[in-house]
Formats: C-alpha cells, sequence, structure tokens
C-alpha cells in the first residue's frame, strides 16, 4: 500500500530542470464544451486540482461528471473538433500545455505524462505483438534500433511482473488474460518513466483477485519511481484503499475535495455523502440501502443553481438559484482544514450537523 | 488431451444436501399440475444436483473429432429456499454465467438434475417445460444490449404474453403493461417510448419489469447492477428487495461484487473453475470463511474505509485462473493456493462440512470444499 510521507512531497529535480519547483501538475479553470446537433454539452466547466510527485489524487464521479475529459484534456488526446477548451489553464511543472504547439505536446506525451486506459483489450492494436508495441515507445522516442528496442520492452515486462517475459514479447495481445494485458498497459505507461501517469479506470474491467494484483503493481511502481498519479475512477473502495486526496466531481465541476481519511470520515457535500451511504459494506450486514433519489443530470440542460439540487433532501430555495462556488472548509471554530473545500451552500452543516 | 470418458465425470457429491423429494407424475398434465403446487416459505424450490456442462472443442473441418472439453461447470449441487436470495460470486470463467443458462434450461446440461418442485425440468419438454419457463425467469446484465431498440417498452414488457397468454388477456394487457411500470417505479405514461430514450438505471428496470410479467417465482439475476452508476445501483438494488417481499420471490443473485452479494443475500456460494469452493449463510462465507479461496477473494474486495488500509491483511493471489479445459487436478485451486499439499494434488476435496468442525456449532461450521480448511476473519479490519 502506498503510505506517502508528507514531508517528500516537494519534486524530485530533474536534471536540467532547475526552475521547476511547485505543483506537478496544476489544472486552473479547465472548461472543455463538445459541440453536438443537440446543442453545445458544457461536460468540463472550471475544474481545479493539482499533484505533486508521488501523490495520488483520485477523482470520483460517475459516467457523465467530467473526469475522463478533464484526463483527456491534460493528455491533450481530445478530439478537437467537436471538443473545444474556450478556457483554462494545464499547468505541467508551471508551464501552460495549452499554450504548446503541437510538436512540443507531443514529446510531453508518454515521455512525461502517460496514460493507462481501461479496456486494455481495445487500446492496444491486435495486429502488432505487444513486444513491437512496447517497443515503440523507445523508437519514436529515444531512436533506439529495433533489437535496442526489443529488449527494452523485455527488460519492461519483467519490471511489471509478466512471467516468461522473453518467451511471450513476440506474443499478441489476444494471447494474453485480462490482468495481463493491464500490466502490459501499465509498462507501455512507464516506459520512459513518466513524472505523471493518468489511470483511467485501470481496474474496472478486472476481477477483484486481479485488480488487488494491478493496484499493487501501481503503487509499487509509484513509489519506486516517484510518479505523480491521477486516478480516475468510480470505485469508492479503491479510492479509500490507494488516494491521498480526492476531488469529486458532478457534472462537470468539482463538488468537494478533501484528503483521504477526512472524506470518508466526515463528507462536506450531500452527494458525497450518499454515494458513501448508497454502497454495501463488506464487514457488515447493512439494513436498506440509502439510495440518491434520481439521475446524473443530461449536460444539454444542467439544472440552475447547484446542479445537484433535484436529487439533494436538503435543496432549498438558494440552491434552485444560485450556483454554490467551492469554498474552504473549516472547522466549528474557524480552524482551516487543510486541501479540503466543498461546493455546497450548506457544507456547515453537512459537515458537521 | 484425453478424451471425455466416464472417469473424467466428477465425483464430488454433496453429502450434505438433502434428498430430492422427486414428483410423482405420468402424464403431461399431472407434470403441469405439480408445477403449480404451493411452496412453503423456507422450503426448497429448486434443488441443483451434480450439474455438469461441457463445451466441446474440437477440430477439423470436414470430420470434426473432439480433442477435448471447457468444463464449464463441473458438478455443482446446491438448494435455492422459497423467498430467499442464493448469491453466487466467483471470478470470470468460473462458471456462474453458465449455471444461470442451465437453470434456465437455455444450455442442455451434460450432466445432472435441476428440480423445480420436485421435477427434472433438464428432461421436461413440451407444456410443462413452458410451465417451468413462465416460472423462472432472468434479468440480464447489460441493460443497453438485453432490450431491442426497435420495440416500443410497452412490447418489451408484454412480449411474454404473447408466449403465455394465459397470464393476460388480450384485451388486458395495456393494463397489466402499465401496472408493471408502476410497480419498478417508471411512470406508466412512458409505454410508448423506445429503450433509447432512458438511463441505464431506468433500462434495468424494464428489465426488471419483463421479468416480473409472468408472475414467477424463481427470478435469477445474472449481474444485475453492475453495469449502473454507484448512485443507482442503490436504487436498483432497493428495488429487486422490495419486490421479492411484495410479490415473494427466490431469488439467485448473481455478481462478482462482494458487497453487493452479501447486502441482497441470504445465503451464499463460492465458486471456483466450475465448482463450488464454499457454501453458507452470508454471515458463514463473510465473517467465518474456512476456504482460502473465500478468504482470498474477501481481502482483496477494497473497503471503502481508508483507516483499514494499514491494518488489514491482504492475500494477494499470484497468476490467474486455470483454463477450464485443463483444470488442475484433485483441488482446482491448489495452483493458487498458499496451503496446497501433495494432497490437494491427488485427491479432489469434497463440499462437505471440514471434519474439524462438524461437532461445533460455530458458524465456521459450513460445506467448505478444502482438505485443510481454516477459519480465517479477512474482512474486519485489526
Amino acid at each position: 500500500m502506498t503510505i506517502i510521507d508528507p514531508t517528500d512531497a516537494v519534486p524530485a529535480p530533474r536534471p536540467g530542470d532547475a526552475e521547476k519547483t511547485g505543483p506537478l501538475l496544476e489544472v486552473r479553470d479547465l472548461h472543455v464544451e463538445f459541440k453536438t446537433r443537440e446543442g453545445v454539452v458544457r461536460a468540463v466547466n472550471g475544474v481545479n486540482y493539482s499533484v505533486n510527485s508521488g501523490e495520488t489524487l483520485a477523482v470520483l464521479g460517475e459516467s457523465g461528471s467530467g473526469k475522463s475529459v478533464t484526463a483527456q484534456a491534460i493528455m491533450g488526446i481530445l478530439d478537437m473538433p467537436p471538443a473545444s477548451i474556450p478556457k483554462g489553464e494545464i499547468r505541467f511543472y508551471g508551464q501552460d500545455m495549452l499554450k504548446m504547439s503541437a510538436e512540443e505536446r507531443r514529446k510531453l506525451r508518454g515521455a512525461r505524462i502517460a496514460m493507462i486506459f481501461q479496456d486494455a483489450l481495445s487500446s492496444l492494436n491486435p495486429v502488432l505483438s505487444v513486444g513491437f508495441q512496447l517497443g515503440e515507445m523507445f523508437r519514436v522516442h529515444q531512436g533506439l534500433s529495433r533489437k535496442e528496442a526489443k529488449a527494452k520492452a523485455i527488460e519492461l515486462m519483467d519490471r511489471v511482473k509478466i512471467p516468461a517475459a522473453a518467451a511471450r514479447v513476440n506474443d499478441y495481445p489476444h494471447q494474453f488474460s485480462g490482468g495481463m494485458r493491464q500490466r502490459i498497459m501499465i509498462a507501455m505507461a512507464l516506459a520512459l518513466e513518466p513524472d505523471l501517469i493518468i489511470a483511467d479506470e485501470p481496474t474496472t474491467a478486472l476481477d477483484v483477485t486481479v485488480q488487488a494484483q494491478v493496484m499493487d503493481l501501481l503503487a509499487e511502481l509509484q513509489r519506486e519511481y516517484r510518479m505523480g498519479l491521477i486516478l480516475i475512477t468510480h470505485d469508492l473502495g479503491v479510492v479509500a484503499d490507494v488516494a491521498d486526496k480526492i476531488a469529486v466531481m458532478y457534472a462537470g465541476r468539482i463538488v468537494e475535495t478533501a484528503p483521504v481519511h477526512e472524506l470518508y470520515k466526515r463528507p462536506a457535500h450531500p452527494y458525497t455523502r450518499g454515494l458513501l451511504d448508497s454502497i454495501p459494506r463488506l464487514d457488515q450486514k447493512g439494513r436498506e440501502l440509502y439510495a440518491i433519489k434520481g439521475l446524473p443530470p443530461n449536460l444539454l440542460k444542467v439544472p440552475s443553481g447547484c446542479a445537484f439540487n433535484p436529487r439533494c433532501e436538503k435543496a432549498q430555495d438558494i440552491c434552485r438559484t444560485e450556483r454554490p462556488l467551492l469554498v474552504p472548509v473549516t472547522e466549528r471554530d474557524g480552524t482551516e482544514l487543510p486541501g479540503r473545500a466543498s461546493a455546497c451552500h450548506f457544507w456547515k452543516e453537512t459537515i458537521h450537523g | 488431451m484425453a478424451e471425455l470418458t466416464k472417469a473424467d465425470e466428477p465425483t464430488d457429491a454433496t453429502p450434505n444436501v438433502s434428498e430430492v423429494d422427486v414428483a410423482d407424475v405420468h402424464s403431461e398434465e399431472e407434470a403441469v399440475a405439480a408445477l403449480d403446487a404451493h411452496v412453503d416459505r423456507g422450503e426448497p424450490i429448486l434443488q441443483v444436483r451434480n450439474l455438469v456442462k461441457h463445451f466441446p472443442l474440437t477440430q477439423g473441418i470436414v470430420i470434426k473429432r473432439q480433442i477435448g472439453a471447457v468444463k464449464a461447470v463441473d458438478g455443482i449441487s446446491f438448494d435455492l429456499y422459497q423467498g430467499e436470495t442464493l448469491g453466487i460470486v466467483g471470478e470470470s470463467g468460473c462458471g456462474k454465467s453458465t449455471v444461470a443458462k442451465l437453470l434456465m434450461n437455455l444450455e442442455q446440461a451434460t450432466a445432472g438434475e435441476i428440480f423445480y418442485k420436485g421435477q427434472d425440468i433438464t428432461k421436461l419438454s413440451g407444456k410443462a417445460l413452458k410451465a417451468v419457463r413462465r416460472n423462472i425467469q432472468m434479468i440480464f446484465q447489460d441493460p443497453y444490449t438485453s432490450l431491442n431498440p426497435r420495440m416500443t417498452v410497452g412490447d418489451i414488457i408484454g412480449e411474454p404474453f404473447d408466449i403465455h397468454p394465459e397470464v393476460a388477456p388480450k384485451g388486458d394487457r395495456r393494463r397489466k403493461v402499465q401496472e408493471l411500470l408502476d410497480v419498478v417505479g417508471l411512470n406508466p405514461e412512458y409505454i410508448n417510448r423506445y429503450p433509447h430514450q432512458f438511463s441505464g438505471g431506468q433500462r434495468q428496470r424494464i428489465g426488471i419489469a419483463r421479468g416480473l410479467a409472468l408472475n414467477p417465482e424463481v427470478i435469477i439475476c445474472d449481474e444485475p447492477v453492475s453495469a449502473l452508476d454507484v448512485s443507482v445501483q442503490a436504487q436498483v438494488i432497493n428495488l429487486m428487495e422490495g419486490l421479492q417481499d411484495e410479490f415473494n420471490l427466490s431469488y439467485i443473485f448473481i455478481a462478482h461484487d462482494l458487497s453487493i452479494v452479501r447486502h441482497i443475500s441470504d445465503r451464499v456460494g463460492v465458486m471456483y473453475l466450475g465448482k463450488m469452493a464454499e457454501i453458507g449463510t452470508d454471515e458463514q462465507i463473510y465473517d467465518h470463511p474456512t476456504h482460502p479461496y473465500t478468504q482470498a477473494l474477501l481481502s482483496a474486495v477494497p473497503v471503502p474505509d481508508p483507516d483499514a488500509r494499514d491494518h488489514r491483511e491482504r492475500i494477494i493471489l499470484t497468476g490467474d485462473v486455470p483454463s477450464p479445459a485443463n483444470p488442475p487436478s484433485g483441488c482446482r485451486f491448489r495452483t493458487r493456493c498458499w496451503k496446497a499439499q501433495d494432497k490437494c494434488a491427488q485427491e479432489v476435496p469434497l463440499l462437505a462440512v471440514p471434519e474439524r468442525f462438524k461437532s461445533s456449532d460455530s458458524p465456521a461450521a459450513h460445506e467448505s470444499a478444502c482438505h485443510f480448511a481454516e477459519e480465517k476473519d479477512v474482512v474486519h479490519a485489526g
């Protein structure tokens, strides 16, 4: 399990990067829109978050909350058009990636920021051997020869604990099991030792026993390479196991941020509280589950005011008219709670009441 | 690989499973009548004995030779009691969905029996089979592919009435469908809408309404909530629990999410590579597991409590599930088991209450197919 000493949270300087201090990645007021026939879908509406080296940020949300779109914007793999980024900054070591040229971004992608996708079978090319696909990273980014790249690929497969790596390097994706394919995806993301890995639902398609293997491996490698990790998921169990801090998203906005222990103990947003109450527990037999009523909103017509108001039990008139901002959350006596914020008019009642 | 011979057939009878009270019927009419019999709460309604399903592996194009078999289900036995929920958990490929299809009679069993109210449904045909099918219904995993996109909701839910017109007379169907929509918490006015106009959770409600249409007694749910969002899962689970009480249903609830299975089930069976590894009440399985596979499975489930992560013991299994076409000899779990010894490779462990717990009345005394069964609490932290 990853337990990160907070004193280590300063990024280790890389050679030649003297000016790089502050957070590894910072997303500021990011907006993403999609133009569709039915109108403009505002998938991401002003998202802010940051990740440091060696830190794990979990982005939690249901389908349609904008968590994957944010990640794709960071990677620069959104299809534009139909998508566009009207506003916002994505700072990697302080430099705004949205202002970089396509060539500059291409050099960062894979080498410094890598992504692990959910569905390993459809993310790997079925007609190329895994060794060739792994080696591609070295051939393209480092200009290695085919032979050298293959040797590196074997090394990587060993790193992610694929048994008999040398014998399997020429195998094709369909010859591997789901867990092994996900390891190959991880190996591919790790190939050039990036500073930041974005994992989009990396274990959703896997069985629990394999999920535990893969999450353990990811945590171990993250510790070893001191990478920042953005883990995108809807699984509150996985988040509790590995995250340092959490950002909860709803309808394209962050509704709550908190360090992991705090969030589970005292949620400060009714949506987070509802989510926590609605999951059955393994270690106790509960009575009837609490269910958040209604459905996640259609992004073409997000409710006015707080997007969660039609599903919220505590909603008042102000929730229907005024959109709550993400404000810092404090103790009853006004003591600051570092890292905590909530976008609810009634966060005080939610956390303390 | 050797040809499939009689000797390959599983021998792990389950000694603790009660005798089946086979119904004494001689004609089709009697069989149909027997299927309408009332079963008291807590009495067995569905009894599965040594159920086997092997899918043949063939070689050659013109002259096909069988070169082996995928042993998807390899001798499992269990009872389902009236009014209860039996959860079946296991990793992908363990045969849990094949069990569902066999219970629905959608696949022909290779061997073994499934008794519904004392009649072996694998041997029924004609009217009697049709009557069984009316009483055992299914809810599918994926609400996106299990509803025909060209049919309206009314047609989808009403289609079972075309096959079983005795349940609802023709003029009455529309009202009946609207009633069903209301029961599952959808607006009855949605009857003329198409599936694409609904969200995932609403579609699963349509699937549930279709399953309820013929007033079945048993519903087999194959991963009914795994495709849904967390906040919607709870709604559907609550709905299913409510319907069970209202219509006196018995559920077989197949899922890979162990937390949800615990929540909804009265008893739980753990499957591994076509065999039942352990079966018992939810408390016996979750709080007092004795089979190493169950222990590993439970310890791998992430618990939504960050404080637990430092205290919980985790058993990380190595490797993958072996191929069901060529399962390990003896105990099937031995290749990944940390307790495995020579005995495990030679002798198939029977699903029975382990010898050491036989005389005790502790919750550890439940059926577990392990030579070295040992109680271990892996779920509770600290």
